[in-house]
């Protein structure tokens, strides 16, 4: 069995480089949520040249809408929503340096080849293992659209968040 | 006639949806870890046990199984001699009153997602309070009133499907074309699935015969042999695609396939698919 390969944000070209479909992952340090009207709004902003509410160099997206924090915890259950919602809108967020996302299922041509040309990778996490993926994030703080509720951005904190590589930089799949 | 309190129903509801969200149905629960045992597939068969411990994490710690607590679907079968009492405070109220309440409460209660929009196209402004319900009402004998409660996800109601048929169409167009329905719903629908069809009844019809087939337990077959046959084949097929857990490739990509059929009009032959997710959570009561 290979063995997991742990990686640290933001990342480095250098590290997504090394990493090759079916890779099992972690990730430790900051990663943002986003799902769908996020990525409309952050598309917005970019297109009218607006400041960005984090920096997208090195920066990990991950696509979740968490349930509400209980009393005592950082985040509620936090699984993967269908990354190929998001689509329209990734090849923009991965042009300005995004360099990981993280969601479940499949993505389309334009934004395979958009990982390729810009060095980027998708991740996938266990869809439908909320209460399970909560335990790897350790401090969540909405930091923009909040008016958004579940779809606010969050900066969260991860440690040994645990992924496989979806679709690395050479076009290559996961899936069959 | 039988008086039952607009509160016990709201009541009933609310704790419905708290177990959904945080109990894993144990005959989903045994599926899962049957499938683990004879999975051939390493990575698959370490999904499915991650799996089994999310629902393990989720019933201990009372985090939800999912973060997608999904869309109440809630089907009520009223006895024909049951008589619901209004609330003192506004005799107008329904027993549709009562299950909206009901969820809203165990929504707000759970800390659980509040996933519904106003409407579909213009502002989807959140309502807030994850209602309304999508109810489902019938009348039966008796004294009684049953509640389904099952919590619906996105991600697997987005790849479901119809399709009419000519009603001279062969059994196996049928299957094949169930088949195509999975496998475009692919690793997107969180595999393995439950996977409800409806046959028959007409276009409105099939679709809730489609739901209701996922209130079944996953190891029951229809009640007819002819469908029950096809129930086993259309998941062993499933099973052979090689989807597997996550679409990561595996033996398991769906835990049952459920028929639920109507008569319908000799010019017809509707067929629907309901994906439903592996956290296939729903919950009943009789009150």
């Amino acid at each position: 069995m290979s063995e997991v390969k742990k990686l640290k944000t933001p990342l480095t070209e250098q590290d997504v480089l090394s990493l090759k479909a079916g890779d099992e992952v972690t990730l430790t340090g900051v990663v943002y949520t986003a799902r769908d009207m996020a990525h409309k709004r952050l598309c917005e902003f970019i297109e009218n040249a607006k400041p960005l509410p984090f920096p997208l160099e090195g920066a990990v997206i991950y696509y979740v809408g968490p349930t509400p924090a209980p009393p005592g915890r950082p985040i509620g259950a936090a699984g993967p929503t269908t990354s190929s919602r998001m689509d329209k809108f990734c090849p923009l967020l991965l042009s300005k340096g995004l360099k990981a996302t993280v969601g479940k299922g499949y993505r389309t041509k334009p934004v395979i080849d958009a990982l390729e040309k810009h060095k980027a990778v998708h991740l996938t996490a266990i869809g439908g293992a909320g209460a399970l993926l909560s335990k790897y994030i350790t401090d969540a703080e909405v930091i923009a659209f909040d008016d958004l509720g579940a779809e606010a951005v969050r900066q969260l904190k991860v440690v040994d968040f645990p992924a496989v590589v979806a679709y690395d930089t050479n076009g290559n799949s996961v899936y069959k | 006639m039988r008086n039952i309190e607009f509160e016990k129903i709201s009541q009933t509801v609310k704790t419905l949806c708290l177990e959904a969200a945080f109990e894993l149905p144990e005959d989903v629960l045994d599926a899962l870890k049957i499938s683990a045992q004879k999975e051939t597939n390493h990575k698959a068969a370490n999904i499915l046990e991650q799996l089994i411990e999310n629902a393990r994490i989720a019933k201990d710690e009372r985090i939800p199984l999912c973060q997608d607590t999904g869309l109440a679907v809630v089907f009520l079968e009223q006895g024909a001699d049951v008589h619901i009492n209004p609330p003192s405070n506004d005799n107008n109220l329904t027993v549709l009153d009562a299950v909206n309440a009901g969820v809203q409460a165990g929504y707000e209660e759970g800390f659980l997602r509040k996933s519904v929009t106003s409407e579909p196209l213009d502002t989807r402004n959140n309502t807030g309070t994850n209602t309304p319900a999508i109810i489902h009402h019938s009348i039966v004998p008796g004294d009684k009133l049953k509640i389904d409660v099952m919590t619906k996800g996105g991600g697997c109601e987005n790849k479901s499907a119809f399709k009419m048929f000519n009603p001279t169409a062969e059994k196996n167009e049928v299957i094949d074309w169930v088949i195509d329905v999975v496998k475009s719903a692919g690793a997107d629908a969180c595999p393995p699935f439950i996977v409800g069809v409806g046959m028959g009844g007409n276009f409105e019809l099939s679709c809730l015969l489609s739901k209701k087939a996922l209130l079944r337990k996953t190891g029951s077959l229809n009640k007819q042999k002819f469908y029950a046959k096809i129930e086993k084949e259309m998941l062993e097929r499933i099973n052979k695609l090689g989807i597997g857990p996550q679409g990561l490739g595996g033996d398991t990509t769906a835990l049952a396939c459920l028929i639920e059929t109507a008569g319908c009009h000799i010019a017809s032959l509707p067929v629907a698919v309901n994906i439903e997710c592996h956290s296939h959570r729903h919950k009943t009561a009789v009150i």
